[in-house]
């Protein structure tokens, strides 16, 4: 019998994996220095072991330890990435060019900094959520000093081109930001060969404690900096103050050193599951996978049921942890922007589950979820108005709906 | 979010799904909400003529669980009412019964609209003028 429930929401978090929870452990009771006391043993004991973390950390991304800045997690990161630079390059411009379907830590950043006087761009991305690299350099003027384009998106897994937009940055001598959020530890990442200046990660989304994250800031051709976004003691080469999270970043490391040995044959296996998954909900009618298929993270599939309301659907099949984007939940009643970008109907919109599997699926969950999934969504159809007008080949777009 | 026992309950075992004759003059139809707000509702009536008593009702619902916990709901108390009886059915009704959330209110407001639209098409239908609403909810 499978275990009930099963947890497949895994591009929002992922379990922890036992070899990180026990390297952390020392870190809470026995080793509680603080990295930054450099005249007695505990302190040097947490730096040495920040140090090592960091040496695991920068290794998954290609980078050199140097070149690691810790902190809070993604969203501070990408806080510090793109406040950080519009401070500390301003005399070279204001304009920074993004993507309409970027996470809201990236967009709400620049929304406040147009407030403070930046002009932004946000590209649009094609039906299958991907931009290209000509459209980032048809976008770059004389005034653009950053790029930030994710990596991987978090509602649909597209994976951007982003050496392709590395190279068009490079060339044009405007810096280079990801949100690898949901790429780094699943597929592999190389901030040198991706031509990256700056990179957003953290570790609870690859089996790691939350609470934890880093920036990869580049150090050399360019060597880029950021203007920090705290006042304190001048922590991690004065770009963020406060007290290491030791712990985590012991656990962050970990986590790194875990992927890198794993993550090649875990999206192999993983990758087969969800297209196992995948080809099964796709037999049912009227179903659709939203986003490019082919550019995409092996672990992560969006699917649109049409004629079947995501949220009423979650409900049934409430043993399996899925997302939706709907939004019946929030008050504004607005399904997903990113599935809304792609061109999509609302309607379809609001008829969408996102799968996350994770390295601890197993078979046996795919196969429950297929099940249940497939089952849920025809109960739900044979009491869905639509799935009978659409049965009548009566035409949605011809009725007059009154909106409220 | 929970959900209460109740909408559990009829989101499990939706009472009166289905479709009425809607060409017949005794049936009246309520489609309303918006397949872009994630909620559409179809409520359905047959009324006895010489009677006035909804006899019968029908739904289908596309929605979340409370939409369609609203609806079924909404059947359940028509049968057996007249038409004016349906007539003062009130979304806050449907709330409590249901104990929805400030943020699902919108459900019962659909089944209250919902249950109108089916009252005055069945009226138009039969000759009678359309029954303003004293409320707006928009």
């Amino acid at each position: 019998m499978v275990k009930l429930p099963i947890y497949l929401d895994s591009n929002a978090t992922t379990p922890m994996d036992p070899r990180v929870f026990e390297a952390m452990k020392p870190y809470f009771l026995e080793f509680y220095g603080n990295a930054a006391s450099k005249n007695h043993s505990f302190g040097w004991q947490a730096e040495e072991a920040v140090d090592y973390a960091r040496e695991q950390v920068a290794s998954l991304v290609g980078a050199s330890e140097k070149e690691i800045i810790f902190t809070s997690g993604a969203t501070e990161s990408n806080n510090l990435a793109i406040k950080g630079v519009y401070e500390m390059y301003a005399a070279k411009g204001n304009h920074i060019i993004t993507v309409s379907t970027e996470h809201k830590a990236v967009l709400d950043t620049c929304k406040h900094l147009e407030k403070l006087g930046a002009e932004v761009t946000y590209l649009s991305v094609g039906e299958d959520g991907l931009i290209s690299a000509a459209l980032v350099e048809s976008a770059i003027k004389p005034n653009t000093i950053l790029v930030s384009v994710m990596y991987a998106n978090n509602e649909l897994g597209v994976i951007q081109p982003i050496r392709e937009i590395g190279e068009v940055c490079k060339k044009h001598g405007v810096l280079f930001h990801s949100d690898a959020t949901q790429a780094v530890g699943k597929i592999p990442v190389d901030v040198l060969a991706d031509h990256l200046d700056l990179m957003s990660f953290t570790a609870h989304k690859m089996y790691g404690p939350k609470g934890v994250g880093a920036l990869y800031v580049r150090r050399k051709n360019p060597r880029v900096k950021v203007t920090a976004q705290m006042d304190g003691g001048g922590h991690e080469r004065g770009m963020r103050s406060g007290t290491l999270n030791v712990t985590g970043i012991v656990g962050f490391g970990k986590a790194c050193e875990i992927a890198k040995a794993e993550m090649d044959s875990d999206a192999k296996r993983l990758g087969g599951m969800r297209d196992k998954l995948e080809h099964a909900l796709l037999t049912l009618e009227e179903s659709y996978v939203n986003g490019s298929r082919e550019h995409r993270l092996p672990h992560t599939c969006n699917i649109s049921f049409k004629y079947v309301e995501g949220e009423g659907l979650m409900m049934g099949i409430k043993d399996i942890a899925v997302s939706s984007g709907s939004a019946c939940t929030s008050a504004s009643l607005e399904p997903s922007y990113v599935l809304k970008s792609l061109g999509l109907d609302d309607e379809l919109a609001h008829s969408s589950l996102r799968f996350g599997l994770n390295k601890f699926t197993t078979d046996e969950e795919i196969d429950y979820t297929i099940e249940l999934v497939s089952s849920a969504v025809n109960k739900l159809r044979d009491m869905s108005p639509l799935w009978e007008m659409f049965k009548e080949g009566i035409d949605l777009k011809s009725i007059e709906w009154t909106e409220h | 979010m929970a959900y209460s026992d109740k909408v559990i309950d009829h989101y499990s075992n939706p009472r009166n799904i289905g479709t009425l004759d809607k060409s017949k003059n005794t049936v009246g139809t309520g489609l309303v909400g918006a397949p872009e707000c994630g909620d559409v509702m179809r409520l359905q009536i047959e009324v006895n003529e010489e009677t006035g008593i909804i006899e019968d009702a029908k739904f289908k619902t596309f929605g979340c669980g409370s939409a369609i916990a609203s609806s079924s709901l909404a059947t359940e108390w028509l049968k057996g009412k007249s038409v004016d009886e349906a007539l003062a059915i009130d979304n806050m009704d449907i709330v409590e019964e249901l104990a929805l959330p400030p943020v699902k209110i919108h459900c019962s407001v659909l089944a209250e609209d919902a249950i109108r639209a089916a009252i005055n098409d069945y009226r138009a239908k039969n000759g009678l003028e359309p029954i303003e609403s004293e409320k707006s909810h928009h």
